[in-house]
């Protein structure tokens, strides 16, 4: 706890520090387009998205945020490293690299104007999302080595505290995915795996789901992040496979012989399916955060826009919008621990139907 | 679509850290946590064992006990028994005996009896002939006058003789 602590008061102070210098013309600019309608396509891409900097709030109009450091390595102007602040929210460009806008291909992403073209960079900036990433990651460390101390020092008696609250998510995982899916013998070389994963996933889309840093990032429902997960996933399935999995891939027995030669039909399918199983994987995870996220935004994007065509059609609104959203919020802890449940099932079933003796 | 296409950085930095993230979670949680909650149920498993075997043993202890008393009891029931018989059998053979020894005795009373009264007989044969030749020396000397009266006298004593 106290780490997370730490980390949200350095960087509050350094999100103050840097906002007061870039103060004057973010308001200068941002006046300029108080005028501008409300896109609620916009708004919601914006929250879902990535970003180069963690907003927190504005008040006025002034962006409260805390700037991440910018890593891009270009072609052409060599490596810079930077605090994202210097863009003053994508509204100004820094030593020849600026915040992509409307329009572009690349849009809210770092780019370079190369002879008069718009180029991406080699671009590994701590984004919003990596920035989510290291602080979940440090917290899971922190949180299952605290915990593996309680039990070596507790050994062979009763959990107590943390350690009985996550206990049963364990064992659940252990003997119902692992255990289950996998078999008796070969499990315990993927329990690790499979824990990391569950616990990973869930505890991002429970973070997905608080507004305020150190929530907010939508790291799960980040095709990247799933993706990672689903190529893990992919390599472990594909590293330890016997020779029974190949031989049903490419030879699948009682399948007839009509739909193997001459034209390999079914091995055609089956090869397609040892890529769509992760593919799959990335899609559902992703989807369905990102979904639950789309649906929240929605709800409080219908205030603004009843609220343009007159304020009391927005108070009245917002009643409405506020319980749908928490009604979507108590569904989106459901679905926090479904997908995390479904994505480490899956994945257990993957390794199972990989290592599966031939019977 | 920004929404769908993966972000190289991003990839980047999740690939590394989730790697590291993964090693350490592995060798310095997961494998003690594991470990431990096995050998947890290990031991809660061994100790329920045990405590069945204990109540097994414990059942199979009243059984036997059970059992030994059960043998107690025939045992003394039966001692019981034979005692009561052999009581039985000393009692009726002792009455046998006692009957025969009795019956020696009585036996041997009436022999002596017989000899006594045959040896008093005897006596008395004696005695008579010694009477009479007594009484036939007084009768002689005093009423052996006639010789009718002598012959009849000696006729009347003789009868009283054969009647002893």
């Amino acid at each position: 706890m106290k780490t997370s602590i730490l980390f949200l008061s350095f960087f509050l102070i350094l999100a103050f520090n840097r906002n007061c210098l870039g103060q004057h013309e973010t308001q200068h600019i941002s006046s300029a387009e108080t005028k501008e309608k409300f896109k609620p396509g916009d708004m919601i891409l914006d929250h879902i998205g990535d970003a180069y900097e963690w907003h927190i709030v504005t008040l006025g109009h002034t962006h409260v945020s805390i700037p991440l450091p910018i890593l891009v390595y270009s072609e052409k102007s060599g490596f810079h490293t930077f605090f994202s602040s210097q863009f003053h929210h994508g509204h100004q460009s820094f030593d020849g690299l600026k915040i992509a806008g409307e329009g572009s291909p690349y849009k809210g992403k770092i780019i370079e104007i190369i002879a008069g073209k718009e180029t991406r960079p080699y671009d590994i900036s701590i984004t919003k999302n990596t920035l989510s990433l290291f602080i979940s990651l440090a917290f899971i460390v922190w949180l299952f080595i605290s915990i593996s101390r309680a039990y070596q020092k507790r050994q062979g008696k009763a959990p107590k505290g943390i350690q009985s609250l996550l206990e049963p998510i364990i064992l659940f995982i252990r003997d119902d995915i692992a255990k289950a899916s996998i078999g008796e013998k070969k499990y315990e070389k993927y329990t690790p795996y499979l824990l990391s994963i569950f616990f990973f996933i869930f505890l991002n889309n429970l973070l997905g789901l608080v507004p305020i840093f150190p929530g907010g990032a939508n790291l799960t429902g980040n095709i990247a992040i799933t993706m990672v997960l689903a190529v893990f996933t992919f390599i472990i399935t594909s590293v330890n496979a016997n020779k029974n999995y190949w031989i049903h891939i490419i030879n699948a027995p009682g399948v007839p012989w009509w739909l193997k030669l001459p034209l390999p039909l079914m091995p055609i399918v089956e090869i397609i399916g040892v890529f769509t199983k992760p593919f799959v994987l990335m899609i559902r995870l992703f989807a369905n955060i990102t979904a639950g996220h789309i649906i929240a935004l929605g709800f409080f994007s219908l205030i603004f826009i009843f609220g343009e065509m007159s304020a009391g059609a927005g108070y009245g609104m917002s009643v409405l919008s506020v319980s749908f959203t928490v009604f979507m919020s108590l569904l989106e802890l459901l679905v926090a621990f479904i997908q995390a449940y479904v994505f480490t099932l899956l994945s257990a079933l993957y390794f199972g139907m990989a290592t599966e003796e031939h019977h | 679509m920004s929404l769908v296409t993966p972000d190289f950085g991003l990839i980047f930095w999740m690939l590394i850290s989730f790697l590291i993230v993964l090693f350490i979670l592995k060798k310095y949680a997961w494998k003690p946590i594991l470990l431990s909650l096995k050998s947890r149920e290990e031991s809660i498993d061994s100790a329920l064992k045990s405590a069945e075997k204990a109540r097994e043993d414990m059942a199979k202890l009243k059984d036997d006990n059970e059992k030994i008393l059960d043998e107690a009891r025939k045992t003394r029931e039966l001692m019981m028994k034979e005692a009561h018989e052999l009581k039985d059998k000393i009692i009726v053979d002792a009455k046998k005996t006692a009957g025969l020894e009795a019956d020696k005795l009585i036996e041997m009373a009436k022999n002596q009896i017989q000899n006594e009264k045959n040896n008093a007989v005897a006596e008395i044969r004696v005695k008579v002939v010694e009477l009479s030749v007594q009484i036939a020396e007084k009768i002689l000397q005093k009423n052996l006058d006639t010789d009718s009266k002598q012959k009849d006298y000696a006729e009347s004593l003789l009868k009283n003789i054969n009647l002893n």
